[in-house]
């Protein structure tokens, strides 16, 4: 058998963490290998070890049977190995090809040949659907764009094996749906693919093998043809996993949330949310359905005070909270699980335990005349690591150490925890493994059995039909249509974000 | 990560002097000095009797402040480079008040004191003002800030504190750091009280930075001003503060040599470069209260025991800047120190 990548035996420990423990993976050429795992199971560790970022302490690489030493990325890069980080490293007022050729530009008489570049870039672009344009600026595009960018980067550097960590993470559906073109393309010229994701479906979609890890341990390789979701699933939790979670019907109370004819502008002023009406009331969890751009962001920036309101009002059980502080706004009983939890959920630099009083260290018993009483915010740190599973090595390590869905874990225990009359969760469970998906999901509901009302923003349809009460659809700005869940399905869903009315569906907007 | 992070900060300074030390004394070599007798004279010069030791002692108290002023920004995310404007503003406002008001000590040095402080502090708040509100860079506004106190003070001291003069009198005794008895005990060294503010001011640094909410509001600014918005903080307001506490420390170093080592103020004809080696001193130390004392004693002591050296060994006092300079440069250059560490670490395993 011909392995292109052959990882045996990697041994790879953090202070206080083994992270990789005797893992073994091996690539065929040709294939897509998926790499599956819970948060915090070693997979980008391990990945990062391929890669030249980190050393094992133990263990052997074999690149095409050869042995090989990768001690730094640019030794991967010689040896064809390309890596599209979670976290896109670009730099925001180049252009793409600039971005791209940056660490090996291309020289004529000591000049860079920026014209060369381009056209080569724009090649590669073609020939694998990429549909980049190679002048662009980075700031100037999107998301689903930057990571095609970061493709476009390695093949450039001549990558034959692509590694991609949790690419889909990001993206849209729709912008999937053209990611996974874009993989069986490069397989067709002959590349070779490990992907990371926690979206067990597309692993049954596109992969050919798929190895798992279970705290640090591998646990096998299975032949995707062979196995199922739910198989999945228990080889990497150990246990069953219900995918449905079960709920009783809602019993919504009083209106806890009250938005009427709300403006909001973004920085370039203009309007994106444009006179939206939307009532979320206790008990009930309402989800709002929509395709990333429609003015999902600023309406919850808009919400939680993080962006000033054009016009209109926001009521909160009767109080106008709109254009108040967010610290206001937090202390009338919001909690928020924002959407991009590196920029605003958490201070990377900060422990574990100090993010947990991110919005409540000035209040007792975590000070008192303003002296910090550090006893009593690790005290609570560690009750909310345990009771959502946060896997971290203490709650003094740093933020920054944390694997995303362990980030993601703190996060939500902290907004959680403040048991807040209103809960707005954008793209909670992002990263996340099912297990973890699970577990939110679970608690929101259970949140939502307390009499809290709670706002659900996401991009993942499964998630709004499973745990909504009620789903906004929201399009260019404004609820078009609100839906009960077991009345609808993902196709009518799909049409309506696209801005198409369905017959009856566009009346049920104006009152309930 | 956390543990060796913590031996590397420990580590790097002290590898870096060592270093620093062994470098120049290569270069004495080659430039035909003795380096034993070089260093002899650098000991002699800064510990070689109680009249050196109370020099030495007077010479770090204004570094240990601008290093604290430095090293506070530094933590909560600015770049104070003004810290030699706010020590020449703070310079003028207690020997201002030490030759204004009539009052007897208790009152009067205090507010002295108070003076330079608020001095500083406003110097700092300008620039705080600026970055906050219409985001100009601090490192910009801050030199100019530097220029307009040299030159403003220059003028206040030639027009309004004197006539034409280039000294003022010397501050009312009621106003003065000096100490008869630190004095006696030192050979008549111009040692002042000062030092005992210098060093509780780092007390005060080290407990606003890890024990107040204010601290934690202000590093939480410095790390992500987008988080502490969510958080409720008010990042303007954070960022202003930040460079009016570091601006009064810097002011505070201006206290010292007007109320405690001159006495007075004179026109300078060029920057004191207090705060700029307030920079070098907070680098050293790691932005770190504790580790700003140290490094504030090893420049006082290296600095003031240059002075023995032409006399003592022959060696010119310029080698005591390069000496210093070299340190800086290993110090910015940790990343190869660590590197090699790593490596004896990894071969040792
Ligand atoms: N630089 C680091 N320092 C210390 N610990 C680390 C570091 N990087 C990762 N870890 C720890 O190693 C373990 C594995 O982390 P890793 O990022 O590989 O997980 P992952 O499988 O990619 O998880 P996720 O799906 O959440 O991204 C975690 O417990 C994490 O806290
Ligand atoms: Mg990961």
């Amino acid at each position: 058998m011909e392995y292109v990548i052959e990882m045996l035996n990697i041994r790879k420990e953090f202070p206080g963490i083994v992270a990789n423990d005797d893992i073994t993976v091996q690539l065929k050429k040709g294939e897509i290998h998926a790499l599956l795992g819970e948060n915090g199971a070693g997979k980008s560790t391990l990945m990062n070890v391929l890669f030249g970022l980190y050393q094992p302490e133990k263990g052997e690489i074999r690149v095409n049977g050869k042995k090989v030493n990768i001690t730094n990325p640019n030794i991967a890069n010689d040896l064809g190995i390309g890596m599209v980080h979670q976290h896109f490293m670009l730099v925001e007022p180049f252009t793409v090809t600039q971005n791209i050729i940056l660490g090996n530009e291309p020289t004529k008489k000591g000049k860079i040949d920026i014209k060369k570049a381009e056209r080569e870039v724009q090649e590669i672009s073609d020939k694998y659907g990429l549909k980049v344009d190679a002048t662009a600026r980075i700031s100037d595009i999107t998301v689903g764009m930057q990571q095609r960018v970061e493709i476009l980067k390695t093949l450039y550097r001549g990558a034959d094996v692509l590694i991609f960590d949790e690419p889909t993470a990001v993206l849209t559906p729709q912008e999937i749906h053209e990611l996974i073109e874009i993989m069986q393309s490069l397989i067709a010229e002959g590349k070779s693919i490990i992907l990371i994701t926690h979206k067990l479906k597309e692993i049954m979609q596109v992969c050919d093998r798929c190895t798992v890890i279970r705290k640090g341990k591998g646990i096998g390789t299975v032949d995707v043809a062979d196995t199922s979701v739910s198989r999945l699933a228990s080889l990497m939790v150990g246990r069953d996993v219900v995918f449905k979670t079960e709920k009783k019907p809602a019993e919504p109370k009083e209106t806890v949330l009250k938005i009427e004819k709300l403006v909001v502008n973004d920085s370039r002023k203009i309007s994106m949310v444009k006179e939206l009406n939307l009532d979320v009331r206790a008990g009930e969890i309402v989800g709002i359905a929509g395709v990333d751009g429609n003015g999902q962001t600023e309406l919850v920036e808009a919400i939680t005070g993080l962006r000033k309101s054009e016009s209109g009002s926001i009521m909160l059980k009767g109080k106008n909270i709109k254009n108040l502080s967010p610290r206001k706004v937090t202390e009338s009983g919001i909690g928020h699980i924002p959407q991009d939890r590196h920029k605003y959920g958490l201070v990377l630099d900060y422990p574990v335990g100090e993010n947990i009083v991110l919005q409540t260290y000035y209040q007792k018993p975590f000070s008192k005349a303003a002296i910090l009483n550090y006893k009593e915010i690790y005290e609570k740190a560690k009750e909310i690591i345990e009771e959502f599973d946060v896997r971290t090595p203490s709650e003094f390590t740093k933020a920054r150490a944390l694997s995303g869905g362990n980030q993601q874990k703190a996060i939500i225990g902290r907004e959680l925890d403040r048991s807040p009359d209103l809960l707005i969760a954008a793209q909670p469970t992002r990263g996340l493994d099912v297990g973890a998906i699970e577990f939110i999901h679970t608690r929101l509901i259970e949140e939502r059995d307390k009499g809290r009302a709670v706002l659900l923003v996401s991009f993942e349809l499964d998630e709004i039909i499973d745990v909504s009460d009620r789903i906004a659809v929201m399009f260019d700005g404004k609820i078009d249509a609100i839906l009960k869940p077991e009345e609808t399905n993902e196709h009518e869903l799909g049409l309506l974000m696209a801005g198409s009315q369905v017959s009856g569906a566009g009346e049920s907007n104006d009152k309930e | 990560m956390t543990k060796s992070n913590k031996l590397f900060t420990i580590l790097i300074p002290i590898i870096s002097v060592l270093l620093g030390l062994i470098a120049g004394a290569i270069i004495m070599l080659f430039s035909g000095y003795n380096p034993i007798l070089g260093y002899t004279a650098l000991w002699n010069g800064a510990f070689g009797d109680a009249f050196t030791i109370g020099e030495t002692v007077r010479r770090i108290t204004p570094l240990l402040l601008t290093g604290l002023a430095v090293a506070f920004a530094f933590r909560t995310g600015l770049f104070n480079i003004g810290a030699e404007g706010q020590v020449i503003v703070g310079w003028l406002a207690a020997v201002w008040v030490g030759l204004a008001v009539d009052a007897p000590m208790v009152i009067h040095l205090p507010l002295a004191i108070l003076a330079s402080l608020a001095a500083g502090a406003l110097w700092g708040f300008i620039p705080g003002l600026l970055k906050a509100k219409l985001g100009v860079h601090e490192v910009i506004v801050t030199i100019m800030m530097n220029y307009i106190a040299l030159y403003s003070v220059n003028e206040i001291v030639r027009s309004v504190l004197t006539e034409q003069e280039t000294t003022t009198d010397a501050i009312a005794p009621t106003a003065s750091l000096a100490s008869e008895w630190l004095q006696g005990l030192t050979y008549f060294s111009r040692m002042h009280y000062g030092i005992v503010i210098a060093l509780f001011a780092a007390a005060v640094m080290w407990f606003i930075i890890q024990r107040t909410t204010a601290g934690y509001e202000l590093k939480a600014v410095g790390f992500n001003q987008h988080a502490s918005k969510y958080a409720g903080m008010n990042v303007s307001k954070n960022i202003i503060l930040s460079m009016v506490i570091s601006g009064a420390f810097a002011g505070l170093a201006g206290a010292m040599e007007g109320l405690g080592t001159y006495g007075t103020i004179s026109i300078m004809s060029g920057f004191t470069n207090l705060g700029f080696d307030g920079i070098a001193v907070a680098l050293l130390g790691a932005n770190n209260a504790f580790g700003v004392v140290l490094a504030a004693i090893l420049f006082g002591v290296l600095k003031e025991g240059a002075g023995q050296m032409p006399t003592g060994a022959g060696v010119p006092t310029e080698l005591v800047d390069i000496i210093i300079a070299l340190i800086i440069f290993f110090v910015a250059s940790s990343y190869i120190i660590r590197w090699v560490l790593l490596r004896f670490k990894k071969e040792g395993k």
